[in-house]
């Protein structure tokens, strides 16, 4: 469970980005957080992964004030993938591995539990065969999937995805959400920033429709279209007629 | 495929470990060899039997007080410098950053101008004044980029600016004080025909112990290079570690250049030519680059005494001489800069 408690975030110069939001994302969950470009998405995100500080407000996660966990201890109650991830040379496993950091101690050597991990985490993401690779000469998809696999490998009940699925093939989005549905069913607490707004409906159990920095919809996906707020989020309006939609060959 | 291929292998560990034994095994006997050899042309071996069976010959001496400092300080300053290099390049995130890059060149040249100018008849501080000086521009450096938050930018952009003030700063004693020059085209060029014990056991002490501290946080650059954010993420304390590895690094580069002047294009090329067999992660670059650097310093250092004996050829230059065409050849064979 993460809990925000009026938050309230902006840089120095300007008004707040985020004004006084509070939040709460249940385990064993998925929440998709929606909203246009600039509603603060990105920077919700970033205030429950502690990247960023808020200038008032408080965070808790599994229960605790998130400020009473030193920097590793929360790296093992919460995963976070931000946006831009940069493709080092490293092979695939060894980006894997990098998961167990806050599992390790000073030797930084990996225990038999920390292996176990990393061959589980490169098994769900069905990426054993290439896990010798160097990351950079993966494909796009591949690649988003290696990073996943290091945060499963992070073993966090709370994982938040900065726009996961952007700018991959509808195989991989849709083998993705797949993974994160698995994530869920462990119990786990996923909080996913997404644009599609037909595949965040799919995928999410709840939704956190964002407006300058404001919640627009709060709850279920079911109540999202009913609610309006997309048409004062977006100005778009949701049509619903047959379409084509797509789902994954087992 | 051809990438694909090279780095799948390439990270094999037993490929690494065997690399690492030949490393080594070159890395002694380049160190025997060059015990052996010399301007005064004693002998091959006797000097070095003598020694081991505790006559004290002539040719003991000089393998014991000449050549053997002379072997220890080319392969210590070799590793300190590769690793000085692997260090900044990971912590930079910048394949082009060197120990130049934080000052250490700049700062060690101007307080050993100073010192020459200030105190003309001590050339025996001259080392110390350069340790210094490196360790000056380095700590400035860091304190200012640590101000602006320690990104990688930052740290670049304040060690133009510190260097280009200490540079300034040369400039103006060898306009003021042109004498104070005098002497120090050598350490500009960098060598070690100087080395004594004493002045390697002091270097030592500072660069044994950053070597090893070194080692340790090589797990925590590899953290560092999958992105602040990632690392940060992953409960890595982005901005300590970064102040720690670059302070490691500046120790290292200083305590080189305080004994055997300005070197650091080993800093360069060493960790360049290891990364492309090995690949990119630390725990395994790093120590490696220490034996490639040790390495390559000490076959250089031996030729530059050797060839041209009883003349000697000061070994940055032959170091730049050999290292620069072996690093454009690296170049031309990797496909456009691929694996750089």
């Amino acid at each position: 469970m993460i809990e925000l408690n009026r938050m309230t975030f902006g840089y120095a110069s300007g008004a707040p980005l985020i004004a006084g939001l509070s939040a709460r994302f249940g385990d064993g969950r998925i929440r998709a957080v929606l909203g246009p470009n600039g509603s603060g998405k990105s920077t919700l995100l970033r205030l429950c992964a502690r990247q960023l500080t808020p200038a008032s407000g408080t965070l808790r996660v599994g229960g605790q004030d998130a400020a009473g966990y030193d920097a590793k201890a929360f790296a093992r109650m919460l995963a976070y993938l931000p946006q831009s991830r940069p493709v080092p040379m490293i092979t695939v496993r060894a980006l894997v591995a990098h998961g167990r950091f806050p599992h390790l101690g000073m030797t930084r050597r990996l225990s038999a539990r920390d292996k176990d991990a990393v061959a589980h985490a490169l098994a769900v993401t069905g990426l054993c065969s290439v896990a010798g690779r160097d990351l950079r000469t993966l494909s796009g998809g591949q690649r988003q999937k290696a990073y996943l696999a290091m945060l499963i490998a992070q073993d966090a009940p709370h994982l938040l995805l900065d726009e996961p699925t952007t700018y991959l093939d509808i195989g991989h989005q849709l083998e993705l959400c797949a993974i994160l549905r698995a994530l869920r069913d462990e119990g786990r607490c996923v909080v996913v920033v997404m644009h599609d707004l037909a595949q965040a409906l799919s995928l999410a159990d709840d939704v956190l429709l964002l407006h300058g920095g404001q919640p627009l919809y709060d709850g279920p996906a079911d109540g999202l279209i009913p609610s309006g707020a997309i048409e004062r989020a977006f100005g778009v309006r949701p049509v619903l007629r047959e379409s084509v939609q797509f789902e994954r060959i087992p | 495929m051809r990438i694909s291929q090279t780095s799948s292998s390439a990270n094999e560990p037993g490929r690494i470990r065997l690399l690492a034994a030949v490393l080594a095994l070159l890395l002694i006997a380049a160190a025997l060899f060059s015990l052996c050899v010399g301007a005064s042309g004693t002998s091959l071996l006797t000097g070095l039997a003598d020694l081991l069976r505790g006559v004290s010959s002539p040719a003991a001496r000089i393998v014991r007080y000449i050549r053997l400092p002379r072997v220890l300080a080319a392969m210590l300053t070799g590793a300190a410098l590769a690793a000085s290099g692997v260090l900044i390049q990971g912590v930079l995130g910048n394949p082009l950053a060197g120990p130049n890059v934080i000052g250490v060149n700049a700062g060690a040249g101007f307080c050993t101008l100073l010192c020459a100018c200030l105190l003309p008849s001590a050339a025996k501080l001259l080392p110390a004044a350069a340790f210094a000086g490196a360790l000056l521009a380095a700590l400035v450096i860091l304190l200012l980029a640590d101000r602006m938050g320690a990104s990688r930018i930052t740290v670049v952009l304040a060690g133009v600016a510190i260097s280009s003030i200490f540079s300034a700063g040369s400039d103006l004693i060898t306009t003021l004080d042109p004498d104070a020059t005098l002497g120090m085209s050598a350490f500009m060029i960098g060598g070690f025909a100087d080395v004594s014990a004493a002045r390697l056991r002091t270097a030592a002490v500072y660069i044994l112990p950053a070597l090893a501290a070194a080692l340790l946080l090589a797990g925590d650059l590899d953290v560092l290079a999958l992105g602040d954010e990632v690392a940060a993420s992953l409960g890595l304390r982005v901005r300590r570690t970064r102040v720690l590895l670059l302070a490691v690094a500046s120790v290292l580069a200083g305590a080189a250049v305080s004994f055997a002047g300005l070197l650091g294009f080993v800093g360069l090329i060493v960790p360049h030519a290891v990364r492309r067999a090995v690949g990119g992660e630390h725990r395994q670059l790093l120590p490696l680059s220490m034996l490639g650097g040790a390495l390559f310093t000490l076959l250089c250092d031996t030729a530059a005494r050797t060839l041209f004996a009883p003349y000697e050829v000061p070994v940055g230059i032959l170091l730049s001489l050999v290292g620069g065409p072996f690093f454009l050849f690296l170049l031309l064979r990797s496909r456009k800069g691929a694996r750089i």
